[in-house]
């Protein structure tokens, strides 16, 4: 069983350009918690992710990773943020997901080739080893990075949008992986806009519009109430933020 | 046996043998990198690099003669000035790397160009075009240790590099620093052009660097597939360059380059992939 540190985030405020996207957001990941976070378009929940995993620092607030390095917390960006065109095997770039293991001149073992090709078997992908990744359709590109996330074996997971632009069996098989991790004891924050199936699968929620608007278990932190107070929210754009606090 | 004359004879003189010994080292460390550069989109970097050498080697000449150690050394310490110049703008500037780097070589460029017309002795034509049938021991050693350098300094750095190319937020969010491996890729490279500059010239030796690199995609689909491609195609490209040059008696970089466009304009048109030939010959699948 795996037992990672609390996340916690204290007060967290992360701006773009001066807007913020996260503000005063106080909470914590509990160890081996399966939290779906959602909220509309622009809520701010990718940059919680990104600020969490170390992508974004954050412009106030405190972040506590429990000590744990920047490798052990796994980040799986949204679909099409990668080049796709890269002329590089499945195999490889599964590999890869033990480079925080390595580091850039620790010998890759025969073990590590074979935890490759077994992470490309787990996910569906047996037998695409040497196929590049230019030639996988798009839902066969996330099998290959879930297959990379089994092989960077972290204990808290982060994951963008995992299921968009997957077919229904892609989504399913998927699903049934994060459970199996979930099963492991690892943390695991996933960021979705399907309803449906965040009170369905998941047994948390965190609903986000830039600050915290409902958390707890999902079917009450999800309710029809608290949707629409986060819509509400994520509509008031301004143009001039004030300054909420004076700079100490 | 006509023909082996013609392919041995040349290289019975010492100052072809020497030329070829240069070449091949160029070949072996260039278009490894020349590959890597077309994948991160740079392809142009490399040419802009060596336009801004151009003061460093006139300040080494002035500082230390017209020597191949003295201007190898100045040509490198202003390629390596010139990189992370730029790459240091883009990121407090935010600007794009590309254009940073755009601004500072061509200041770099004029600024050497003034240096080398302030500077008796300096042979601009030597300079732009370098001479490969006159490289002496010095040179030989500049490219051989160059080449070396720059060849063991990428299978060092590969790993980080290839993911950087691939994956630069996964290796950010593994606490990896993908702008030190950036700078690490960049110097080689700069190593790497400076070796090619007392043989090839400084417009000449990115040539033999970066066609091959670009000839490449035509022969492999796989990254290693397509290094090895490129490393043959320049070993190719400098044979017949210097029989060209030899019984052609064209200079003898141009001719080398030359030879490296052809074997390109060969991949586009007759190259098993992403060629002419491949899209006009399609095989009719069952489904």
């Amino acid at each position: 069983m795996i037992s990672p540190p609390p996340l916690r985030f204290t007060d967290l405020t992360c701006v773009h350009d001066r807007h913020p996207a996260v503000h005063h957001l106080s909470g914590c990941f509990a160890p081996g918690s399966l939290t779906a976070v959602m909220g509309p378009n622009g809520a701010g929940k990718t940059t919680l992710l990104r600020a969490l995993a170390g992508l974004h620092p954050p412009h106030d607030g405190v972040i506590d990773r429990g000590g744990l390095a920047p490798g052990q917390i796994a980040l799986l960006p949204q679909a099409g943020t990668l080049d796709r065109n890269f002329p590089i095997a499945c195999r490889d770039v599964v590999a890869l997901g033990a480079f925080a293991r390595l580091g850039a001149f620790r010998t890759a073992t025969a073990a590590s080739s074979a935890a490759a090709e077994a992470a490309l078997g787990a996910v569906g992908l047996a037998g695409f080893a040497r196929r590049l990744v230019g030639s996988l359709s798009a839902g066969q590109f996330q099998r290959l990075l879930f297959a990379r996330l089994i092989v960077q074996d972290a204990p808290v997971l982060l994951l963008d949008e995992p299921f968009n632009a997957v077919d229904a069996r892609t989504e399913a098989e998927l699903l049934a992986l994060l459970h199996r991790w979930h099963a492991e004891g690892r943390t695991l924050v996933v960021v979705l806009h399907d309803f449906d199936l965040a009170l369905r699968e998941f047994p948390e929620a965190l609903l986000l519009a830039r600050s915290l608007v409902a958390r707890g278990p999902a079917a009450e932190a999800l309710s029809e109430e608290n949707r629409a107070r986060a819509r509400l929210a994520a509509e008031a754009w301004v143009e001039h933020p004030e300054v909420c606090r004076d700079a100490a | 046996m006509p023909l082996l004359h013609v392919l041995l004879d040349p290289f019975a003189l010492g100052f072809m043998r020497r030329a070829l010994v240069g070449c091949l080292a160029l070949s072996l460390a260039g278009p490894p990198l020349g590959v890597l550069l077309v994948l991160r989109r740079m392809s142009l970097t490399s040419d802009v690099l060596q336009h801004g050498m151009l003061p460093g080697v006139a300040l080494g000449a002035l500082a230390g003669g017209l020597t191949v150690p003295a201007m190898g050394l100045g040509a490198f310490l202003a390629g390596l000035a010139v990189a992370l110049l730029a790459s240091w703008l883009a990121r407090v500037s935010g600007g794009a790397e590309d254009s940073q780097l755009a601004g500072v070589f061509l200041v770099a460029l004029a600024l050497g160009v003034a240096l080398v017309s302030a500077t008796r002795g300096i042979d601009l034509t030597a300079l732009l075009f370098g001479n490969v049938l006159a490289v002496n021991d010095a040179a030989l050693l500049l490219m051989a240790g160059a080449a070396s350098v720059s060849l063991v300094g990428l299978a060092v750095i590969w790993r980080p590099l290839v993911l950087e190319s691939f994956d630069p937020g996964f290796l950010k969010a593994l606490g990896g620093r993908g702008g030190l491996w950036h700078l690490a890729f960049m110097a080689l490279v700069v190593a790497c052009v400076v070796g090619g500059l007392t043989a090839l010239g400084t417009l000449m030796s990115i040539g033999l660097m970066m066609l091959p690199a670009v000839a490449a995609r035509h022969f492999s689909a796989e990254l290693s597939g397509q290094v090895a491609a490129a490393v043959a195609l320049a070993v190719a490209a400098s044979v017949a360059g210097l029989l060209l040059s030899f019984w052609g008696n064209v200079p003898a970089g141009p001719a080398i380059v030359l030879s490296a466009g052809m074997l390109w304009a060969l991949g586009l048109l007759a190259g098993p992939r992403a060629s002419l030939r491949a899209r006009l010959w399609r095989p009719h699948y069952r489904a």
